[in-house]
């Protein structure tokens, strides 16, 4: 049995303890907000916080989750920066398919947390690990200097 | 809540009143949207009461509450086409936008592309062949509502009018839509011929840069896509895929994928060996314990080196295929006084790469089946899934949900992964979902040919192309499917697109085309055979400029000058124009240029390239479009730049090989596409134009190679004639 602490509430797991958390959010506790892409890490779609860090959820097995806190895009919207970066996801009109956006907004809610006005290198910096194959890269960068400036206040 | 929802049965329909129509639509319209009986079947497996019904306009319900709900025929991949879609209903309609909920329609003929009898969503067409038809079904809803406000108020429907719900009549009267949504339910639907649309100067929504309807629940994590779909008792499957085409298990050792936690069945299937299981995890655990003893078929071993090498002489070889001859171009290459020319250009296979992997659900039964799945192909699956299932067409039920990128891959006339879904459904008596794992998606082909192009061009005195001659070595993608009525004279037009209408004016012009066999599935990818014909022409081009002395902007100019290229003149102005075309740059940055015309869209870009540690770098990319009326701006742009990113990957990374069978990618790790550091700022700009709309999705895709390449040979003098220009991390021009 592994508790799982997702979103303030406490689930218990009765799961293979290396399956990845990933898919113990998604067909465990059918919370499908975040994606599944490539399986390795390498594209960001599975983002998440773990412990308020952003952490790709495809390669962390779930017993590795376990007791630590993790927040997902279902909750982001419930924190100061997870609402400014989603207003500026809206006002900007971002998504394009929108499978990318949960590990995108997830990876720039953490970056805003650390880092309250970001310049253009610490967007690519702490933005390089999500892909998005619509291309809406620029968007995706003026949300973020756009959540900046109406999130860092509040938070 | 969302605003996108994908349930299309009886249970649904009877909590509806549907905005009525009885009569068949008046003549001269190729696509009725009035509800063809067996289409009211598709969406009632159990009939509902008549009068809760009513007679139904297959695209828009108003409710007795006044909820107005837009069914959508087409499939929302990123493109924007829920929005547009609404957008030309809403403006007859006289509706807000923001009060539409939308539903996404069954498979039924009444949805069918006017153009190819099937629904699909491609070919950059959603809106210019709704453009009427969506407009038309807005204003008869209208017009019925008018009416029954009329007949209510015993004045003429003259006196009334409507505006956001509301329908006005003389003397300050005033009713609701959703009041007079009963009434209006039983009135005949009017002749489309008397309806008078509106002119471009009344638009109050067409042509607005309005906002993604579907936007908050892609930003919550709320909207489903395919993968997203959980039905109760749905297990998972993952397949062990045969390692090349029409490979079939000799031998099957399946205990140590049994052996896995949750781990439940193991069953053959035509597209592979399934593994079922409870969770996902455990499906892809359990498969890649499978071992799998695959009798591969001889002559299904693919090399692309060796296929290269055997289409590069193909190409100097004349076919008898011609895809288009002006005057004589063969006798003309040969004049004595002329500039020679001649180049091969090359572009690999590609995976499209959807962000989301390829997934279905299947729930087969014995008197229905449902499928959910994220498809672009509606019909052509509903047919492929009936005949697996042993059911009527109409048994079957196709719930599309949002498509985590389509770009092609999702429009397979051969419904692979709807087919396999089904067929394990049946055989397991279950709910099911299949997935693909990114590295099943990567090796498991339907990519973008690759194609040798071999063009020669022969220059007067003055710089001017008198002859070009264009041959293309590749693989057809509609012969042999449900599009092979389309090739004509063994021309598959998608192999030749893009070169068989050069726009420029060349007295001699020959385009001809050897169409190979491999063993390799192929399928159009994002602008299809635009993808190879746009770098191979705009590159080629680029070199008679080169070789003439000219600029590469005033060679098109003064190339574009018949009647029918004045959009292109038109491009080519606002692009020189926003671009700063011949302006100062910072040192060691140049630009280059390509212009194409696809999906009856012209297309421009600039790109603004430099190197750093020896690796290109693309800037800035200025891109204007011609696309008739710009139903929505804001969406046209969002394309724009996705397009040219989508097109720069490829350009830059994008190669599928197979050495010996093997092949060489799998993941993102070894399939680079465009990250957030290499973006370029994308500036995008629309002609203005009141022409009818033409394509939006696809047409920005292929300017960017041409363009970035044509930059770099500016920048450092070298000719990039195979894509992709990095290999292993190198620059390799």
């Amino acid at each position: 049995m592994i508790k799982l602490d997702v979103n303030g509430e406490v689930h218990t797991l009765d799961v293979d303890a290396q399956m990845p958390l990933l898919w113990a959010l998604r067909d465990v506790l059918n919370m499908t907000g975040t994606k599944f892409g490539c399986g390795m890490a390498l594209c960001g779609a599975c983002t998440v916080h773990v412990d308020g860090v952003a952490t790709r959820s495809c390669v962390l097995p779930v017993a590795a989750a376990a007791g630590r806190k993790i927040t997902t895009i279902e909750a982001i919207g419930g924190t100061p920066i997870g609402k400014a970066v989603q207003d500026a996801w809206i006002a900007i009109d971002v998504p394009q398919c929108g499978y990318c956006q949960s590990g995108q907004i997830m990876s720039a809610a953490s970056l805003l947390a650390k880092t309250r006005a970001p310049t253009d290198a610490q967007i690519d910096a702490a933005m390089s690990g999500n892909i998005c194959r619509c291309g809406a890269y620029g968007r995706i960068r003026a949300a973020i200097h756009k959540a900046a400036a109406n999130g860092g206040a509040e938070s | 809540m969302s605003v996108v929802e994908t349930v299309v049965d009886g249970a649904d329909l009877a909590r509806r009143r549907f905005i009525v129509s009885t009569a068949a639509a008046g003549g001269g319209l190729a696509i009725g949207f009035l509800w063809p009986e067996a289409a009211r079947a598709a969406w009632t497996s159990a009939p509902a009461p008549a009068d809760q019904i009513g007679p139904i306009n297959a695209f828009i319900d108003i409710g007795t509450d006044g909820a107005i709900t837009f069914v959508m025929p087409k499939s929302e991949m990123g493109q924007g086409v829920y929005t547009g879609l609404s957008q030309l209903l809403a403006e007859e309609l006289e509706c807000d936008l923001a009060h539409v909920r939308i539903v996404t329609a069954p498979v039924a003929a009444v949805y069918n592309n006017p153009f190819v009898p099937a629904q699909f969503t491609g070919g950059s067409m959603s809106i210019s062949t709704s453009w009427q038809s969506l407009r038309l079904a807005g204003a008869m809803a209208r017009t019925q509502l008018i009416e029954a406000a009329a007949r209510r108020w015993g004045v003429a429907a003259s006196q009334c009018s409507a505006e956001l719900e509301v329908v006005h009549g003389p003397g300050g009267r005033r009713t609701a839509y959703g009041e007079l949504a009963a009434d209006a339910g039983k009135l005949p639907a009017p002749d489309p011929r008397t309806l008078k649309l509106k002119t471009p100067d009344e638009f109050r929504l067409i042509g607005k840069p309005v906002k993604r309807l579907e936007v908050r629940e892609k930003v919550d994590g709320s909207g489903k896509f395919g993968l997203d779909v959980r039905v109760p008792g749905m297990l998972r499957a993952m397949l062990a895929r045969p390692p090349a085409l029409g490979a079939t298990p000799r031998h099957i050792d399946d205990a140590a994928a049994l052996a896995v936690r949750d781990v439940l069945r193991v069953v053959p299937l035509k597209a592979g060996v399934a593994v079922v299981a409870r969770n996902t995890h455990a499906a892809k655990m359990g498969r890649d314990r499978l071992v799998v003893d695959w009798d591969i078929p001889a002559g299904s071993v693919l090399d692309t080196e060796r296929e290269r090498a055997r289409y590069l002489p193909l190409s100097a070889t004349e076919s008898e295929l011609v895809a288009r001859s002006d005057g004589d171009a063969r006798t003309s290459l040969g004049a004595a006084d002329a500039k020679h020319l001649e180049a091969v250009y090359e572009v690999p296979y590609l995976a499209h790469a959807p962000m989301e992997p390829l997934n279905c659900a299947a729930h087969w039964r014995e008197d229905r089946c449902d499928i959910w799945t994220g498809t672009q192909m509606q019909s052509p699956d509903q047919a492929a899934a009936a005949a697996i299932a042993g059911l009527p067409p109409h048994q079957v039920f196709v719930h599309t949900m949002l498509l985590g990128g389509g770009f092609g891959r999702r429009a397979n006339p051969a419904s692979d992964f709807v087919s396999e879904a089904v067929e394990l459904s049946r055989k397991i008596a279950g709910p099911v979902q299949v997935v693909w794992t990114r590295e099943d998606d990567m090796h498991g082909g339907w990519y973008r040919p690759m194609w040798t192009n071999r063009l020669r061009a022969a220059l007067d005195r003055a710089g001017k192309p008198q002859a070009w001659y264009h041959t293309l070595v590749g693989q057809s993608i509609m012969a042999g499917t449900i599009f092979q009525g389309m090739v004509k004279n063994g021309i598959d037009p998608t192999s030749v697109e893009g070169a068989a209408e050069l726009p420029y004016a060349i007295p001699n012009l020959r385009v001809d085309l050897h169409t190979t066999t491999a063993p390799m599935h192929v399928l159009w990818w994002r602008s299809v055979g635009h993808s190879n014909t746009a770098f191979a022409t705009e590159s080629f081009l680029d070199e008679c400029a080169a070789a003439a002395g000219r600029d590469p902007l005033d060679y098109r100019r003064a190339l574009l000058t018949g009647p029918k290229q004045a959009r292109h003149r038109a491009v080519l102005e606002l692009l020189a124009q926003k671009s700063g075309w011949g302006g100062a740059l910072p040192a060691g940055h140049a630009r280059g240029v390509a212009i194409h015309e696809s999906f009856g869209s012209m297309v421009g870009e600039v790109a603004e390239v430099s190197l750093e540690n020896g690796l290109p770098r693309v800037h800035r990319v200025v891109a204007v479009i011609h696309c008739g009326l710009a139903v929505n701006p804001r969406m046209i742009a969002a394309q724009l730049e996705s397009a040219v990113n989508f097109g720069l990957s490829a350009a830059l990374y994008g190669e599928i090989t197979f050495a010996d069978g093997k092949p060489g990618q799998s993941n993102f790790d070894t399939y680079p596409v465009v990250r957030m550091g290499e973006a370029p700022r994308v500036e995008a700009h629309i002609v203005p134009s009141t022409d009818a709309p033409t394509g939006v999705g696809e047409p920005g895709t292929p300017p960017i190679a041409p363009a970035v390449a044509n930059a770099l040979f500016a920048l450092t003098g070298k000719r990039i004639r195979r894509l992709p220009m990095l290999r292993g991390g190198k620059f390799t021009a």
